[in-house]
């Protein structure tokens, strides 16, 4: 396999508006399994920074162990990235962060990293709503140690690797455990519908807090078979979906109209704006409750409930929890943050 | 048995005792003994208290011991002169620790059992829960004053002036003038019994001196958190655990003051308490990628849960600061008790072929210091740093020179390139390249420019562009030239510290951290009984020059430290590679800090064996 992309660039390709060209998002060239719905998330990663006009170094790209988290060497070459150990990636993307706000903080996991080892992390970066987008490439098993089942795989799910046997436990649902803690952005998509995704990605990049989307996204090789509720056929058959999104960027007006009472738009911190329509019945975006109870009695019908399911447009994230300044932190230099004169004097006097 | 005492029963001896506190924990007695410390501190005196404390809330033993010493060794001493003694559960333990001819001060609300009395000390009874009653409505007041009433006694007994003492209580209650009053009352209450009823002053006593000038009494953590603040750290993260907390806490508390904004009140500094330490260690490790300096405190068991993090900011070499205050090993151990007992599991924390900076203050002022060396070391060697205090230096007040700063002094935040450096036409720029040949590389910081200097930071292997590798020779390449690295931070870590100016003889003796107040007072102990012993008080590992000549220029070298195993010996074999035969181990791992006392027995137990054997 050739890891090599080809440097020629026509003339005639078209660039976004900070002036990027399409491939200047991509990163190297996979080596993930063909078919892997991780490679179809990364495209759509691509999509979305390229139509967001997101400059590649305004965006750190943060993941922690597995199949999942080498993507990020997949999309993004020019942004800086760190792949760093298994689950504890909402740390580092934490102090990366605190250090400066102004980035685009994009963290890739997987199911074990997350609903596994990395459940505690997980749990607290969403309590401390940091502001990034949290993405879950869910195939509900371990690729990389050759498909044992993981902490997402359904109960009676039959994956290849397990001889025959079900999954005797019941799995954890990220999404409602998600909104259960209150995360103020919460999606769900399948890997196989990019036009899904890429406005459910601008959205969450652009939400100003923690956005999480669980990405149902097939392993080919370990659990696509038949049985496995997680293979591309049965997720395919058993979607459900809150509602079709459009996502307007802040500078332009919502063009198209809908008929009253099926649509519903919602302005984010960063003014831009969420249309959504073809709203699911007993179901409001910004209403946590009924989130909660779409999200459940879709799980009830044995289906996947994708989509939007929940944003708060008044997040506040951890900077301004913290109350830290404008600047952000990693570029104050000696003056600003010299105390000033006489005031170690002071402290010293008070420890005589 | 004697219920007081006069001049002509024992020498009078100034300035050069040991007191006791016994008391039971959560019951306000802290604020009485830390005022009686701090007596004796105003007084121009030189004292160190020692605060041995259980890993409780409420009700069960703690004690205070102040130990004063004009001649100004402020190591911890065996043999209790005089005991406060006010805890039944440990009455009879305090009674017998006792040195013959000391002074009890016991509470004589109730009557004295006879298995408590002793005929080689002096016993003087004060009815201190009685008088409090008598004084006091509240129940809570009672308890709480009781403790000022033996404040006040032992500033009569001792000879303090109760003035010092006073000024104390209203600079403390500042803010609660209502509190001033009441504290007067339960002082002169005390101090006046002992006046009508006991002989004062004892024999043993406190005389005004002015031999402190402009020294500080203050925490380690407490410095320690004040040096990460001037040394720039804007963030830190951490999970509470006895006894690093406070360094957390003095973080913060200086941070709110004097690190914000003064038109808007926001905050310089971010401050997090993480869900555990490997959270701390993550946000600290994302921090310091992002060019932010940070840092995380905590103790062996949270170092011993940031493993493998640590190794990450190792291999993918990205700077990071520990503050480890040691506590009693292994497990849970003694978490309210000292010990040097993570030097090894420091050097070498985590997994693979790791070595660590350590940095080894001794003084709150060196905890200050190495604070802010710490992270210059961190981005300058784009490792992880150790700042390795202990559970005495942190949480016991010592009294060390002022803190001081200096305003014009830069931030050394090592090999980082800027837009401009990366726009160079001529720039090959690999982040695991070695341009210097000193194993140190330069990084780029996410942020800097739109198309060049990103790379994908990883704790896999990677070639010196940060590509992915599993190439055999391109890893070893790799972590030969962390070796390279390693041996550039031996000629820039701080040097040991001698005692003397030349070398006087075959003996040497090796210590670090707190185990140098007892090693300094042991030294001039054993120069009086003519053991001449050369002294190095090492500040840092890995190793400089310096230490291995020491240990080179000498016969044998005592190496005396607070653990079981004798770690800094087994690092100074395993890095220099010198004979285990003539590195001597003279080690107190009690969880009390170490005596002078225990040294000289140990040093004088071996070279006579020697010598016999000889």
């Amino acid at each position: 396999m050739s890891y090599i992309k080809p440097s020629f660039v026509h003339p005639a390709l078209p660039r976004n508006k900070v002036g990027y060209l399409k491939r200047d998002y991509e990163g190297t060239i996979s080596t993930l399994c063909a078919g892997c719905g991780h490679d179809s998330i990364s495209a759509s990663i691509v999509e979305a920074c390229y139509e967001l006009n997101i400059e590649p170094h305004h965006l750190a790209k943060l993941s922690g162990i597995g199949c999942s988290s080498k993507t990020p060497a997949y999309f993004l070459s020019n942004s800086h990235g760190f792949n760093s150990v298994h689950g504890r990636m909402p740390s580092i993307a934490t102090g990366a962060n605190l250090g400066n706000k102004d980035l685009i903080y994009l963290g890739v996991s997987g199911d074990g990293d997350t609903a596994s080892i990395g459940m505690g992390q997980f749990v607290h970066v969403i309590r401390r709503n940091l502001n990034m987008t949290y993405i879950v490439m869910n195939n509900g098993c371990y690729g990389l140690t050759k498909g044992q089942d993981s902490a997402t795989a359904d109960f009676g799910s039959m994956s290849k690797s397990g001889g025959g046997v079900s999954t005797p436990f019941q799995a954890i649902d990220l999404a409602g455990m998600a909104l259960e803690l209150n995360a103020t952005f919460v999606a769900r998509s399948f890997s196989g519908d990019k036009d899904q995704l890429v406005p459910l990605l601008k959205a969450a990049m652009s939400h100003q807090g923690f956005a999480f989307i669980d990405v149902i996204s097939p392993c080919v090789t370990f659990n696509n078979n038949k049985g496995s509720t997680k293979a591309y056929d049965y997720v395919r058959d058993h979607i459900e979906v809150t509602g079709a999104l459009d996502f307007v960027p802040k500078e332009e007006e919502i063009t198209v109209s809908y008929e009253a009472g099926c649509s519903k738009t919602i302005e984010l911190f960063d003014k831009t704006k969420l249309n959504l329509h073809k709203l699911a019945k007993d179901w409001n975006p910004t209403d946590i409750y009924s989130a909660k109870a779409k999200l459940e009695a879709t799980k009830r019908q044995g289906n996947y409930l994708t989509g939007l399911i929940y944003v708060n447009p008044e997040s506040k994230d951890l900077h301004r929890i913290l109350d830290t300044v404008d600047k952000p932190l990693n570029q104050l230099n000696e003056a600003e943050l010299y105390p000033g004169d006489g005031v170690l004097d002071g402290i010293n006097a008070g420890f005589r | 048995m004697k219920e007081a005492t006069t001049e002509k029963d024992t020498e009078i001896s100034v300035n050069d005792f040991v007191i006791r506190f016994a008391n039971v924990n959560g019951t306000g007695s802290a604020s009485a003994n830390g005022l009686f410390a701090k007596a004796i501190f105003r007084s121009g005196v030189p004292m160190s208290p020692k605060n041995i404390f259980p890993s409780n809330i409420q009700g069960l033993p703690t004690w205070y011991e102040v130990r004063v010493s004009e001649k100004g060794y402020l190591g911890r001493r065996e043999g209790i002169d005089i005991l406060v003694g006010v805890n039944p559960q440990s009455f009879k333990d305090d009674v017998e620790s006792l040195v013959t001819g000391g002074f009890l001060i016991y509470d004589s609300s109730r009557q004295l059992h006879s298995e408590f009395l002793r005929e080689d000390i002096h016993m003087m009874g004060i009815p201190m829960m009685r008088l409090s009653m008598e004084h006091f409505e509240v129940p809570r007041h009672q308890q709480l004053f009781k403790n000022i009433i033996y404040l006040g006694a032992t500033v009569a007994l001792l000879d303090i002036d109760i003035q010092v003492v006073r000024t104390l209580i209203e600079e403390q209650f500042a803010k609660k003038p209502k509190l001033i009053p009441p504290n007067f009352k339960a002082l002169d209450i005390g101090f006046n019994f002992a006046k009508e009823n006991l002989t004062c002053p004892l024999p043993i006593r406190l005389e005004k001196r002015d031999l402190l000038e402009d020294k500080i009494l203050i925490e380690g953590n407490e410095a320690t958190g004040l040096g990460m603040i001037y040394g720039g750290a804007t963030m830190m993260a951490w999970y509470p655990i006895t006894p690093s907390t406070s360094v957390a806490k003095a973080y913060e508390n200086h941070a709110s003051k004097i690190l914000v904004e003064k038109q808007t009140g926001k905050k310089k500094f971010a401050f997090v308490q993480a869900e555990d330490e490997l959270a701390a260690i993550g946000m600290v490790i994302g921090a310091g990628w992002n060019g932010t300096r940070a840092f995380t405190s905590t103790s062996g068991a949270g170092v011993s849960l940031m493993n493998e993090f640590i190794g990450l900011s190792y291999f993918a070499e990205v700077p990071a600061t520990i503050v480890n205050v040691q506590r009693g090993g292994p497990s849970t151990g003694m978490p309210t008790r000292t010990q040097q007992g993570d030097m090894m599991s420091s050097a070498y924390a985590s997994h693979g072929d790791t070595k660590h900076i350590l940095l080894i203050p001794c003084t709150p002022k060196e905890c200050f210091e190495m604070a802010s060396l710490a992270l210059d070391m961190a981005d300058r060697f784009q490792t992880l740093i150790f700042l390795m205090s202990d559970l005495d230096l942190g949480m016991n007040e010592h009294i060390c020179e002022p803190l001081e700063w200096d305003k014009n002094r830069k931030f050394n935040r090592g090999k980082v390139l800027d837009a401009n450096d990366l726009e160079k036409s001529d720039l090959d720029w690999g982040r695991y390249l070695d341009v210097d040949g000193d194993g140190i590389c330069y990084r780029t910081i996410p942020g800097t420019h739109p198309s060049k200097g990103g790379y994908f930071t990883r704790g896999t292997s990677r070639d010196e562009y940060a590509k992915y590798t599993e190439k055999g020779e391109v890893y070893q390449r790799n972590v030969d030239r962390l070796t390279v690295k390693w041996n550039t931070a031996k000629n820039e870590v701080p040097k040991p510290e001698f005692y003397q100016n030349k070398n006087k003889g075959e003996l040497g003796m090796v210590f670090y951290g707190t185990t140098t107040y007892a090693a300094t007072e042991a030294m001039e102990m054993m120069e009086e009984k003519g053991i001449i012993i050369d002294s190095m008080r090492v500040r840092a590992f890995p190793f400089g020059q310096e230490v291995e000549q020491f240990i080179e220029d000498h016969k044998e070298v005592f190496i005396i430290e607070q653990n079981k195993e004798g770690q800094m010996r087994t690092l100074i074999i395993n890095e220099l590679e010198f004979s285990p035969k003539k590195l001597i181990k003279v080690l107190n791992y009690n969880g009390y800090p170490i005596t002078a006392d225990h040294i000289v027995e140990k040093i004088e137990e071996h070279l006579s064996i020697r010598d016999l054997l000889n």
